[in-house]
């Protein structure tokens, strides 16, 4: 004899599984979950590297790390004219071991010689595999830290926001009136503010730090375009039979609203948490690369600085100052949208296939 | 003095509907245009017309959902024994009165929160109400599941909406309906949606509880043929307005009113056999009562508990 | 002259739980100008049967096995350009909820025309006018609907501006499936009516498709009784009213209110209907039986139709109980 606990349980159990395999229907979904779960599994890594000395902190912090990369550099003088015997084109001077005595400075080494230099920004090696910066900090351990950086700012600001945007449309559909047109006007007018604009003006009148940006960002968000779509859902509840049911059994508008229209609302909330985190990810990015933000280490930091130091116009010369980061934000965000995309499959049960 | 457990007399529900964006103009849509009725303690009421005849907006207004916008609505009170105008109540006297009036719908699939489990469901009037303690209340749960045949009942608690088929969800709504015990129920065509097959058990469960319970049912339905086997008596809207009302085998027997004829004579028979004639619309046999009655009042007594309307349908039918 | 015969259609959709075993075994007959009736619940299996007749089922639908002769051709093996010859002019159908379908954006006259090319490219456009007008004419609607658009009509004027459409490439079989569900009963009754009529004028057969026996029992000749995606009884339609054998048919009959006749105690059934994945060749309807006898209860007998009189038939397990 199954207690009720027992079935309670063992319904809700078969609910999330129902739910499991609607979403892994969806191929979409899962490629973004995957997308997701390594990302989160950087995030990890990084403290894991460090607690368990693998790494040793001095050298790979992200920030402060500093890691000695030297090489031996040949001293020669480039030709004018191309081809020579030692070189095809003019770009084959000076070669990968080489370097030319016209861009030396402060160097009283002549042709011929070796010398010494500082590589950094370092290629990928077997000691930093995605090579280290020009200040010799390593690239991989900053993607990693990066990864932290994306995930709690996506998280605290898309789950601010949506936290926003529900309670404001839900009170928004329930009351209507003067209320609902205020909250409406409202949401237009954060509407018609191009966000990114906004976003240099806060961060010219303030610091801005990571979790400052978190909380402007799940503002701003969150008194945007999603309360009327929260709206427009909660309206469709409020008229259900069963609302009606509750009205007339006596229940107080405030009941109503908490226990039957917000458990109602809340699928399409967290939809809109999901896609709203991309948002974020990609604003902090783009902030970071204006140089507008006073974080220590992120993405969008790592392209900042490899634009700022002139690395980005060396073509793919050093495309690991450049490309891990920008690929990173490309597929976290990426992978929230898919993720969404397949959470909108199990919620709207009109886009399956059967 | 009698046993009559509502009252309503020339209830009017008016919608204002704006002439669009650019006119001044505000059309008023009369729904319900008037209409007056009694439903004794116990009996049922069976509200018949076509869809837009203002069936629903009467079941709304007399559940207290929409307010209406003219007329009387006298409920019995136990206290003063006497009919009280619903008018008179708000706040706190309004609440603990919805305890006598329950409503249930049509869509067995909307009307039951798809969060909430069974158990949640049918305990919410307890709890809006705060009847007894939480034990009692599960008891009264557990109790009213197996009434309405959800036996056993603990199979059926934990689960949500979407577990149950229609008829079964048709159930819990009736559980939930009937636990606080009320006087006056408002069926909104609560078999409509459900299969043929099961739609006689739902109806005779609601019989037997209106019975044991001393429910008076106002039954909103298109079918005449189900109005039969529920209620007592029926009336007949159209427009907004009643056209006949009568009780039930008294006015399928000898309808007064065209329209009424026009309807009862359109019902397909289950009989191969049956001859069904077609009735021509005639306004003659209607005319002449009128005029046979000097008062000109909006509903004119036929015969006992039998009332006509006066007012015209001619351009209409 | 049997206009269509169905022999052992099978039918069954691939669904996320499983294979569901829509249409079993499924065997009849029309003749021409005939009206045949084909009652259930939902979930039966009679909207799956229409919709197999004109091969419209869904994507994940697909006909097992059988035939489906129609005009002495059999359809079931044709591709694609070929069944669009046969619907529209051999088969037409009325669906569910047609009246809905209209596009609100173009006229009706001219959302009938578009068919009419599909299959008379010939004829030109005042021909094709004047016969939707006569086609008007049949069903009750007056000419000047032919330039309007869908809204402006009233939900009775569109159905019968269906039942236009569907006449206008002259086919030989009509399939009406619920037509008049959403409808009030007394416009019910003028469309009923107007098929009735056009039927008589034309020399159409009939394939009408509900849940409601009143309707079946007033407009076809003969009828079928689904139950769980099989027949379970079938034949003239005065034999199987006034003679139900199946426990099923019995049910139907005494579960329906009646405004005539004295006002009787009516019954129902227990129990829900059944699952139609995996099923097997046995009753599915017995567990639900009131007095169901040892082979039933034993699921001894598999299913067949079997002679109960002169154009009545009806599953063999259920005939002598209940």
């Amino acid at each position: 004899m199954k207690s009720q606990k027992d079935i309670a349980k063992e319904i809700r159990r078969k609910a999330i599984k129902k739910n499991w395999q609607l979403f892994r229907r969806s191929k979409l979904g899962m490629i973004g979950l995957y997308i997701v779960i390594f990302f989160l599994f950087l995030t990890i890594l990084q403290p894991i590297l460090f607690i368990t000395g693998v790494w040793n902190k001095g050298v790979y912090d992200p920030v402060v790390g500093y890691s000695e990369q030297f090489q031996e550099f040949l001293v020669v003088e480039c030709p004018k004219e191309y081809p020579t015997d030692k070189y095809d084109e003019r770009s084959d001077c000076p070669g990968r071991t080489e370097v030319n005595i016209r861009t030396l400075f402060y160097s009283d080494a002549e042709v011929g010689e070796t010398i010494i230099q500082n590589l950094q920004p370092a290629p990928p090696s077997r000691k930093h595999i995605l090579g280290t910066d020009s200040l010799g900090r390593d690239v991989f351990s900053q993607i990693m830290e990066g990864s932290q950086v994306a995930f709690v700012l996506g998280l605290l600001s898309a789950t601010l926001g949506v936290g926003i945007s529900t309670i404001l449309g839900t009170i928004a559909a329930f009351f209507g009136g003067r209320i609902d047109s205020y909250l409406m006007r409202q949401s237009d007018l954060i509407l018609m503010l191009p966000t990114l604009p906004l976003l240099f003006i806060i961060s010219a009148f303030a610091e801005l730090k990571i979790w400052h940006l978190a909380v402007v960002l799940g503002t701003i968000g969150g008194l945007g375009g999603s309360v009327i779509t929260i709206k427009s859902q909660a309206l469709q509840v409020k008229v259900k039979p069963f609302v009606d049911s509750a009205r007339i059994t006596g229940g107080s508008r405030m009941n109503i609203l908490f226990s039957h229209v917000l458990p109602n609302v809340a699928p399409l909330a967290l939809l809109f948490m999901v896609f709203s985190v991309t948002g974020a990810i990609a604003s902090e990015s783009v902030l970071s690369f204006l140089g507008l933000l006073n974080i220590d280490m992120s993405w969008g930091l790592m392209i900042y600085l490899a634009q700022v130091e002139g690395f980005i116009f060396s073509g793919m010369k050093f495309w690991w100052l450049i490309l891990p980061a920008g690929l990173s934000v490309t597929f976290l965000t990426g992978g929230f949208y898919l993720v969404g995309r397949g959470l909108d499959e199990v919620f709207n049960p009109r886009l399956r296939d059967r | 003095m009698s046993n009559t457990l509502i009252e309503v007399k020339n209830l009017e529900k008016y919608f204002e509907v704006s002439g669009g964006l650019f006119s001044r103009n505000k059309t008023i849509v009369k729904a319900v245009d008037g209409i007056s009725f009694n439903i004794p303690f116990g009996s049922s009421l069976g509200l018949v017309g076509q869809s837009g005849c203002g069936k629903t907006t009467t079941a709304r207004a007399l559940s207290l959902l929409d307010p209406k916008t003219g007329g009387e609505v006298n409920f019995y009170n136990k206290e003063s024994e006497s009919m009280q105008s619903i008018d008179e109540l708000e706040g706190e006297e309004l609440k603990k009165f919805r305890r006598n009036i329950q409503m249930i719908f049509q869509d067995p699939y909307e009307s039951l929160n798809p969060r909430w489990n069974i158990k949640d469901i049918i305990l919410e009037p307890l709890n809006i109400h705060n009847i007894g303690d939480l034990k009692d209340r599960e008891d009264a749960v557990y109790e009213i599941l197996k009434t309405v045949g959800l036996t056993p009942p603990e199979n059926y608690m934990p689960r949500y909406p979407h577990e149950l088929s229609g008829g079964q969800r048709q159930r819990v709504s009736i559980a939930r309906t009937l636990i606080m015990k009320p006087k006056f129920v408002v069926c909104d065509e609560p078999t409509s949606m459900l299969d043929v097959s099961i739609r006689i058990s739902i109806m005779d469960l609601m019989l037997n509880l209106a019975k044991d319970l001393e429910v008076s049912y106002l039954y909103i339905t298109h079918d005449l043929a189900v109005a039969r086997y529920m209620c007592d008596q029926i009336a007949v809207m159209f427009n907004g307005k009643i056209v006949e009302i009568a009780k039930t085998e008294d006015l399928l027997n000898n309808p007064i009113h065209p329209y009424t004829k026009r309807l009862i004579s359109s019902i397909p028979i289950p009989d191969p056999s049956y001859n069904r004639e077609q009735y021509e619309v005639n306004f003659e046999e209607l005319d002449s009562i009128i005029a046979n009655n000097s008062e000109s009042k909006a509903m004119i007594e036929v015969s006992e508990d039998h009332f006509v309307a006066t007012h015209d349908v001619k351009g209409l039918l | 002259m049997n206009i269509l015969e169905v022999k052992n259609l099978n039918m069954s959709y691939k669904t996320i739980d499983g294979e569901v075993e829509a249409v079993k075994d499924v065997s009849f007959s029309v003749k021409e100008g005939e009206s045949f009736g084909l009652v259930g619940e939902s979930g039966c299996g009679k909207t799956s049967v229409a919709m197999s007749l004109l091969q419209l089922q869904a994507d994940n639908g697909k006909i097992t096995n059988g035939e489906i002769v129609f005009d002495g051709i059999d359809i079931v093996g044709l591709n694609e350009s070929e069944l669009r010859e046969v619907r529209w002019s051999g088969i037409s159908i009325v669906f569910q909820g047609a009246m809905n379908s209209w596009n609100p954006v173009v006229k009706i006259g001219e959302q009938i025309r578009e068919a009419m090319r599909e299959h008379y490219p010939d004829k030109t456009k005042d021909e094709n006018t004047k016969k939707i007008l006569e086609l008007f004419n049949i069903v009750g609607l007056d000419e000047t609907i032919i330039d309007r658009f869908p809204h402006e009509l009233s939900g009775g004027m569109k159905q019968r501006a269906v039942i236009a459409l569907a006449l206008s490439c002259d086919p030989k079989l009509i399939i009406a499936d619920e037509p008049t569900t959403a409808l009030d009963v007394v416009i019910q009754d003028q469309i009923l009516n107007e098929i009735r009529k056009v039927q008589e004028v034309l020399g159409l057969s009939l394939i009408y498709i509900s849940h409601d026996i009143a309707v079946i029992a007033e407009m076809t000749d003969n009828m079928a009784v689904m139950y769980a995606g099989s027949i379970v009884e079938m034949g003239n339609t005065n034999k199987v009213f006034s003679n139900p054998q199946h426990s099923y048919t019995r049910m139907l009959l005494e579960s329906t209110p009646s405004i005539v006749g004295p006002k009787k105690k009516l019954r129902s059934l227990d129990g829900e209907p059944p699952s139609l994945i995996n099923t097997d060749p046995y009753c599915l309807f017995s567990y639900r039986c009131p007095n169901p006898d040892d082979n039933c209860k034993n699921r001894n007998l598999e299913m067949q139709l079997i002679k109960i009189e002169e154009d009545h038939y009806a599953d063999k397990c259920c005939v002598n109980c209940g």
